[in-house]
Order: structure tokens, then C-alpha cells, then sequence
């Protein structure tokens, strides 16, 4: 990622796109606004412009970067094997530069890039938010927009108590055959803590201790996104030394983009530090989505799995998808349950429209790539979505709840926790 | 008049959201798939939603004598959706329904920014195809095709985009909307207007809306691979299958640089030591592909060639995944592809392949060459990098000797990349002057203030 400090670098990525538009045909936001700056193609030529020194660094420009999902739909399809998600992320780590970050961000980063903050701050937010929020069954709606976001959108009861505060740091079970680390990250810390309680159950049932190393934080990715390479670089930092003072067999996420942020982005973004380079990727080794490791590494033991008697879909976070590769892992452990009749989705990978706060920030926009799986979603008759992401669960709960549709969301590792109990 | 009234008249008859102008999103239609040509920024970019909207803007922009130039998808390589002396880029996209699907006249009504592959999604319940299949037939829309007339794969048994197109509505430079052809398989009323607007790359008219035929899709396919050490043989078994009276859906042919380099990008296990593949495929009803396939089979093996037949959809699905990887893969080798496609006549196609690798060898460049060998079509791919001038120089004069010798091989300019900025130059070459002097009188007569998409085929 040295294209994020030094942007000039990014010519090596912008030459080899051949403008042929067919990234066109996946993307997201080009098939709701048909508009090529919406695109990878268009970005690039900005890019190469800018490069160029033909174009400022202006409020347009930036407004244009920030229109990306970072769903890498296009780097996949891309045959000239550009990533454009990547030229995306260093555009505005310099358009950040220049002209500082967006205020409402700021904010958010404030939070999320302090331990202290993050782990304070939200918990305030926790018992505080009644008297903000119009308190749903389902979820809750703000009732006044915040800082010019409209927050139409339902959100997630905030947990009373965060998942880090749940549960003690040694989980062992007796006759212990691994050892792993567990990274919880946000939306399990703070708004679905039963997806970490359900990771420390399967584990107990397929006899693998969890260390949950209190000191965790964000990932960092959000900030990343909005192109603060210096705070991302110093929350990997402080990842890197946190989780490798623990001698484990490997490292567990329920979350694409925090498994990407281990697997991918911290040994990029120190891969000039001499001291920490080469521990991260050291840990980048050892890091699994839940399902990844339990079907390639540790072998899940299906014979003490009870019945689960509903039909489930299964939508593809991107980032579980494209990034980590961990989409067929998950399905094999959705089928391995018995009594699950399992209806696919005609397009399971296509971006749910969330992406972090893209979905706060552009919520039409958002809201309008959520119609097509919600479609999609109707059409299968589940009565659970199955998802391997906090972030995706968040955006279709909205769309859900907005459509008044009767599926409820669960996390992959929710379903194989209860199909353990019910045993 | 000023550029701004001309946006303000523009505005108070689109609606502001369909009209763009801020610089930052004019570079995002200053360009196409086009490598190498002049990249300047339109003054606007329009996005009218129905026929009225274009024939307004066409209104306007007659007003202010500015250019108007057409845009679908902006896939085409041939700088014709390039804003080359500034103005309006009319965008197409939100023109974008399917306005009916006929089945029982095997016709379709659409909007010119549906995009091809949409059509078929459409027409597919219906056991029917829009048989025109571009590289880009997930990006294309319907108008660009119709005014590229795009050909694809399957043109040698099924034809290309003109031979589909029974009627269409055009937005005429004066503004006037006109309507010719229908939803008749007959229909000799007149000029054959709709063929003439057909492949006139925006330079006439706009296009508003298409009649589609459409054909029953074929029951099955059987797709071959057939490998060759010499050029010659695969050439000669290219005639020697048409010979033999089969008419394959697709007949494409890969050099040796195209595969290598197609293997090395892909891993689908070509032939790296071959000096050219053909990729066959017949399709029918059951009994006929089966025969089909026995005699290509035949004539593979009496011209030298091994060949080897897909057992299952899987390794059809190679085969053509090799396919599409070619132009792609040459692409990942030079940060610049020039990809042209003169067009030989069938018989001359070993004669044409030949020829193009002693001008890599003459002008020391990269060109690997595929295409659709059955119908003489060829895609020599120039693999360069535009910021090295000299070698920039070099590829311009053997550009110029591949159209020469197509030419001169009783050949064409472009099979089916149409050409826009990139091959106007090199159209008296084909047509001679009395050519020039029609097209001249045809786009003169039709727009008299060559407003429409100036500066392509007709470069003054
Ligand atoms: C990777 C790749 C592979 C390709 N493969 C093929 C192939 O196999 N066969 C082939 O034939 N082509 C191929 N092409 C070229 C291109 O995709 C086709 O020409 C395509 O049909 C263009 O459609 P478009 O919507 O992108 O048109 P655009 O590029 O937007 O426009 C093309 C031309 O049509 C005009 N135009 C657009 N809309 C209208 C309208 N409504 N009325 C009047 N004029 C209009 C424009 O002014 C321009 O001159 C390929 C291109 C690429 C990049
Ligand atoms: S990013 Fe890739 S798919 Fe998109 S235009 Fe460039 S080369 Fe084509
Ligand atoms: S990452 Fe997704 S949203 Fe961004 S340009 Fe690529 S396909 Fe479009």
C-alpha cells in the first residue's frame, strides 16, 4: 500500500486498465445511477487526471470517491486485473490530505480510532439511546437526524452490556485440542454480542479454547475507507502487538472486512516497519473467518449437530466473499445442519448496498442496492437470512423491517451455535 | 449565443438532473474503450428520458450550432463517443425500457440504452435469442450496437446486428422524429433507411427506439478445440470446413503469441508449442450438431490438426472462457492494446495471418492475433505502452500497412468495430473518391450543419 502514502505509485494500477467498461456490468452503483463516475473506468480516468495535473483535488472530486461500496464487484470482473477498490482507497487517503476529513466522519473515527473512547463511548450510547431513539421491537429509528446524516434507518438496539464485557478473556474447555484467538469487532462487540457467545460455544463444542483479548479494538478498516492511513496504521499497530503476545493456532473473525483488515491490510500498511512488518504477517497467516477455519483447519465435528428444522438463505458479504474467500466454507457449515432446507439466492454475492457508513451517508443510494436483494430475499421464501457479517446484517434488518418482511437475520455462527443446542 | 444559455436552455428542458456539467464528471465522458485518440471534455452532458427530450436537444443544439455527440455504454474502439470539438454528449442510459416482446412476429420493441444482454435475460422465457453478441454484450446497450452494427461470435452462422434490426425510430439532425421499417419480415416500401442508420455511428440521427428480430434458440451445441503446428493447416481447415458445407455458430482462431499469452493469464491447459488454435462450435438440433461435429472433425484431421471435443458443459465453458481471455490477457502485457479488426475475405485469411507476423517482426512489436477466422474478421492486437513516442511511431506505420494489405486483399477497414475517429483517415483508401463524394452527399444532405457527432467517419 505504499500508493497510499505515496500516491504517484498508483500509476502502476491506473495504467493497466484498458477502459474496456466491463466493470460496467457489476457494479453496483453504476446499474442505479448509470453514471460512469459512479464506476471503477471513470474513477481511474479521474485518477489519471488528477495525476496528470489536470485536475484539482475538489469538494466534486472528493464527493466522487467517497461513491464507492468497496465491494470489489469490479476487481473480480476486471480482466485486465486492475483493482480499482484499491486506486479508490488511495485517491481519498490523498484527497484526505489535502483537503482533511469529511467533519461528520471525523467524529465517528474519534470514537472508533480510541480504545477508550470506543469502548466507553458506545457503552454511554448504550443506555443513553432511549432517549434518542424511538425504541422499535424489531430495532429502532432515530427520531432526529444527527450532524445532517438522515437516519431514516433502523438500527440496532445497542447491547447493554458489549461483548467484551461479557464474557472472560480465558474461554478453555478441558482436553483442549487448539488454542484460538478471537477478534470480535464492532457490530459483534456492541450490537450482536451473541454472535461472540455463539463462536466461544462452537468452540467448546469442537474442544478449542478462545482467548478474547480484552485490549481489542476497531479494526481500523472504517477509517481506512475514508483514507486515514496514519490512525489505521497506528490501530494495526496496536492490533499487531495485542495479538501477538498470545501463543495460538490461529486468529478467528466473524466479520469480512476485520478479517480482511488482519489477512490483508495491516501487513500492508507496516510492511515498511521493521519492527512490526514481519509480525503481521505472522498473524495474517493464522487469521480465519470462523467458517474458513472450522471447515479447512480444525474440522468441525458435525455428528453432534441437532436438527434445525426452517429454510435459510444466504447472502455473501463482500468482504467474506471477494476478500477473504470464506463464502463456500460458510455454506458447507449452513448444509451440514440437519433439517435446513437451503434456498439460494439467484444473485448471493451482488453488494448488499451497506458498505459501513456509506449506507449513513448516501442512504437513498444505499437503500435503493438493498431493494434488489430484498427482492431476491422475497423471492426465496426463507424464513432466516444467513449472513457472515455484522455490517450486511445491520443493512438488511433496515430493509427488512422498512418492508415489513417477515425473515429475521441470523450470523452463520448463530445457526451452528443452535443447531449445537439442540442436539 | 453563450455556452451558458445553451446550458440553461438545455436545463429548462431536461430538468437539472439531466443535465451534468460540472468539470469533474465532463472527464468521465471525455473518453471511450478507445486507446490512443484525443481526449477532450464536452461542454455538457445530457440525459433525456423519452423521445421528445432528444428531439429538444437536438432543437437546441441546432439553435447554437454546437455538436452533438451520442453515447450508450462507451464501449466502442473506435473514439466514437469522443466529444472531439466540444459540446453535448446525449446519453442514452436512461433510455432504457423494454418497450414489448412479440413473440408470436419474433420481435422485440426497446429503448436504445437497454443493454444487449438484458434483451436476452428478457426474451430467454420465451425459448427465443437476439443472436448479436459483442465481447460487451453485458455492457453494450442496444443503440450503440445498432449504430456500430456490432457483430460477435456467432456472426458466421447468424450474421451481425443489421441483420436483426427491422425497424427504427431516429431523432434527425433538423429534429424532426422519424420512423422507418416495422415488425414486417418483408418490407421493401422505399430506401432501405433502416440499414443506412444501421452502423452510421451517431452521424445521422439518434437513435429512439429498435425493432428487434429475434430467432428460437438453438436446442444444443458441441464445442472443439482444434490445435495446429503450421499456420497454413489451420487456414486451410477453415476453408475446408466451410467447404464442407458446415456452418459453424463460431469459428475462431488464436496465434501462438495470443495463446501463450491466454495460458499463461487463464491456466485453461492450451496448446503452448501450437502456432494456431481454431475454437469450433456447431449448434442444432441434436442430430445435426452431431453430424456437424464428425465433419469438422474430419477436415481438422486431413489438414494436419488434432482435435478435441468438450465431454461436458464444464470444459465448453473452458474453451470459451479461453476465448474471452484473449483480448484481456494480451491487454495485461503492455500498459497500452491497440486492437484493430480488418477483415479479409475467408480465402485469404492464412495469407492475412502471415502477413501480420512479418510486420511484427518488421516493426519489432507485440501483436498477438485472434478473431472470428470464420468469416475473415481478425483482431491483430498491437501490445504497447502510448507514452513511449518511438514505438508509438512505429505502431501508427504498421497500423497503416495491416489496413493497406487489407485493402488489398479485397478485404475491409473494420469488420465490426466501425471507424469513428481511429480509421477515418484510412477510408478513401477503401472507398476511393467517388465513395468519399457519396457518404459526403448522404451526411450532408441528412445534416447540412454537422452538428452530429463531427469528426467521425467523415473526418473534416
Ligand atoms: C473488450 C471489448 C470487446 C468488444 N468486442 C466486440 C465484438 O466482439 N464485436 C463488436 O462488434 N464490437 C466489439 N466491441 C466494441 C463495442 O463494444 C461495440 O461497438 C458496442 O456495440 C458499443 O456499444 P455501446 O453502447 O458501448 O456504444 P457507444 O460506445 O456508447 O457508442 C458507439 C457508437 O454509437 C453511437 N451511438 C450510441 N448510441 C446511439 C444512439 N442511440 N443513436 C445513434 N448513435 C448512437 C455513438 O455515437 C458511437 O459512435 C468490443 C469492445 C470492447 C471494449
Ligand atoms: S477497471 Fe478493468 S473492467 Fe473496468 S474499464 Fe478498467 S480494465 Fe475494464
Ligand atoms: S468497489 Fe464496488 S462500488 Fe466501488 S467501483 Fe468497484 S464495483 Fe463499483
Amino acid at each position: 500500500m505504499d500508493y497510499l502514502r505515496q500516491f504517484p505509485e498508483i500509476e502502476q494500477e491506473t495504467i493497466k486498465c484498458m477502459k474496456c467498461g466491463n466493470c460496467q456490468a457489476v457494479c453496483p452503483l453504476y446499474q442505479e445511477t448509470k453514471s460512469e463516475g459512479a464506476v471503477a473506468r471513470g474513477k481511474i480516468k479521474l485518477t489519471e487526471e488528477v495525476l496528470e495535473g489536470k485536475l484539482e483535488y475538489t469538494q466534486r472530486l472528493a464527493k466522487i470517491f467517497e461513491t464507492c461500496l468497496q465491494c470489489k464487484a469490479c476487481a473480480v470482473a476486471c480482466p485486465c486485473g486492475v483493482e480499482p477498490d484499491k486506486i479508490v482507497l488511495a485517491a481519498r487517503a490523498k484527497l484526505a490530505q489535502e483537503r482533511g476529513l469529511p467533519s461528520i466522519k471525523k467524529l465517528i473515527f474519534k470514537v472508533l480510532s480510541s480504545p477508550a473512547l470506543f469502548k466507553t463511548g458506545l457503552a454511554v450510547g448504550a443506555r443513553t439511546q432511549g432517549l434518542f431513539f424511538k425504541q422499535r421491537e424489531d430495532g429502532q429509528s432515530t427520531r432526529i437526524p444527527i450532524s445532517g446524516i438522515v437516519l431514516r434507518r433502523v438500527i440496532p438496539k445497542l447491547a447493554k452490556t458489549s461483548f467484551l464485557n461479557m464474557v472472560p478473556e480465558n474461554n478453555n474447555v478441558p482436553d483442549a485440542r487448539m488454542t484460538v484467538a478471537f477478534f470480535s469487532g464492532c457490530t459483534t462487540n456492541f450490537a450482536y454480542p451473541n454472535v461472540g457467545t455463539s463462536i466461544i460455544e462452537i468452540m467448546k463444542q469442537n474442544k478449542i479454547n478462545v482467548i478474547v483479548p480484552k485490549a481489542q479494538h476497531c479494526c481500523g478498516l472504517p477509517v481506512l475507507m475514508h483514507g486515514d492511513v496514519a490512525t489505521a496504521t497506528e490501530m494495526a499497530k496496536s492490533h499487531v502487538d495485542i495479538f501477538s503476545k498470545y501463543q495460538v493456532d490461529a486468529i478467528i473473525t466473524v466479520c469480512g472486512t476485520c478479517g480482511e483488515s488482519f489477512q490483508t491490510n495491516y501487513p500492508e500498511l507496516l510492511k515498511d516497519d521493521p519492527e512490526y512488518s514481519e509480525k503481521a504477517q505472522m498473524l495474517a497467516k493464522k487469521t480465519y473467518d470462523f467458517a474458513q477455519f472450522l471447515v479447512d483447519v480444525a474440522v468441525l465435528d458435525k455428528s453432534k449437530l441437532g436438527p434445525i428444522d426452517a429454510t435459510v438463505t444466504y447472502h455473501v458479504p463482500c468482504h467474506i466473499g471477494r476478500s477473504m474467500k470464506a463464502a463456500q466454507q460458510q455454506l458447507e457449515i449452513i448444509k451440514s445442519i440437519p433439517g435446513i432446507k437451503f434456498k439460494p439466492l439467484k444473485d448471493p454475492d451482488r453488494c448488499c448496498g451497506g458498505a459501513g457508513s456509506f449506507s449513513l451517508t448516501h442512504y437513498d443510494l444505499s437503500y435503493d442496492i438493498l431493494k434488489h436483494k430484498l427482492d431476491d430475499i422475497k423471492s426465496t421464501g426463507a424464513d432466516y437470512v444467513i449472513t457472515g457479517c455484522g455490517s450486511c446484517r445491520m443493512q438488511l434488518n433496515d430493509g427488512i423491517s422498512q418492508e415489513k418482511m417477515p425473515q429475521k437475520v441470523l450470523h452463520t455462527a448463530e445457526l451452528l451455535a443452535q443447531a449445537y443446542q439442540n442436539a | 449565443m453563450s455556452k451558458k444559455q445553451l446550458i440553461q436552455e438545455l436545463v429548462e428542458a431536461l430538468g437539472q438532473e439531466n443535465v451534468i456539467t460540472e468539470q469533474e464528471d465532463l472527464v468521465c465522458y471525455s473518453f471511450d474503450a478507445t486507446p490512443d485518440v484525443p481526449n477532450p471534455l464536452p461542454d455538457v452532458v445530457v440525459t433525456p428520458t423519452c423521445t421528445e427530450e432528444v428531439a429538444k436537444v437536438v432543437t437546441i443544439a441546432l439553435k447554437y450550432k454546437t455538436p452533438i455527440y451520442p453515447r450508450g455504454s462507451g464501449t466502442n474502439l473506435c473514439g466514437g463517443t469522443v466529444p472531439l470539438k466540444g459540446g453535448i454528449v446525449l446519453l442514452s442510459l436512461k433510455m432504457n425500457k423494454i418497450l414489448e416482446i412479440d413473440p408470436e412476429n419474433l420481435v422485440a420493441v426497446v429503448q436504445p440504452g437497454v443493454i444487449i444482454q438484458h434483451l436476452n435475460n428478457a426474451v430467454a422465457p420465451h425459448g427465443l435469442i437476439y443472436p448479436p453478441d459483442p465481447g460487451t454484450v453485458t455492457t453494450a446497450t442496444m443503440g450503440g450496437s445498432v449504430a456500430e452494427c456490432a457483430g460477435g461470435l456467432r456472426g458466421l452462422k447468424y450474421g451481425v446486428t443489421k441483420h436483426y434490426i427491422m425497424g427504427l425510430e431516429v431523432v434527425l439532425p433538423n429534429g424532426k422524429v422519424a420512423r422507418f421499417g416495422g415488425k414486417t419480415v418483408k418490407n421493401v416500401t422505399a430506401y432501405d433507411l433502416v440499414k443506412l442508420f444501421t452502423g452510421s455511428e451517431g452521424t445521422l440521427g439518434i437513435i429512439t427506439e429498435i425493432t428487434a428480430k429475434l430467432i428460437p434458440a438453438p436446442e444444443t451445441a458441441a464445442a472443439m478445440l482444434a490445435t495446429f503446428s503450421s499456420l497454413e493447416d489451420a487456414g486451410n481447415a477453415i476453408k475446408g470446413i466451410i467447404s464442407s458445407k458446415v456452418i459453424p455458430a463460431t469459428l475462431e482462431i488464436m496465434d501462438q503469441v495470443t495463446i501463450r499469452t491466454v495460458e499463461n493469464f487463464a491456466k485453461v491447459g492450451l496448446p503452448t508449442d501450437a502456432k494456431a488454435i481454431l475454437l469450433i462450435e456447431v449448434d442444432g438440433i441434436p442430430e445435426v450438431v452431431a453430424r456437424e461435429a464428425e465433419a469438422v472433425e474430419k477436415v481438422v484431421i486431413e489438414n494436419n490438426g488434432s482435435i478435441k471435443r468438450a465431454k461436458d458443459e464444464q470444459e465448453r465453458e473452458n474453451i470459451w472462457t479461453a476465448r474471452r481471455a484473449a483480448l484481456p490477457a494480451l491487454a495485461q502485457f503492455k500498459p497500452t492494446t491497440v486492437l484493430e479488426d480488418a477483415t479479409v475475405p475467408r480465402s485469404k485469411i492464412t495469407e492475412m495471418l502471415l502477413f501480420l507476423e512479418q510486420i511484427a517482426e518488421k516493426y519489432k512489436l507485440d501483436i498477438g492475433t485472434f478473431g472470428h477466422a470464420g468469416d475473415g474478421n481478425l483482431h491483430p492486437t498491437i501490445l504497447t505502452d502510448a507514452r513511449d513516442k518511438e514505438e508509438m511511431e512505429r505502431v501508427h506505420k504498421a497500423v497503416d500497412e495491416i489496413f493497406a494489405k487489407a485493402v488489398e486483399l479485397g478485404g475491409t477497414l473494420s469488420g465490426e468495430h466501425g471507424i469513428g475517429i481511429a480509421k477515418a483517415k484510412y477510408l478513401e483508401l477503401e472507398l476511393g473518391e467517388a465513395g468519399m463524394d457519396v457518404l459526403r452527399r448522404i451526411k450532408n444532405a441528412l445534416d447540412p450543419e454537422g452538428i452530429m457527432n463531427p469528426g467521425k467517419i467523415i473526418s473534416n
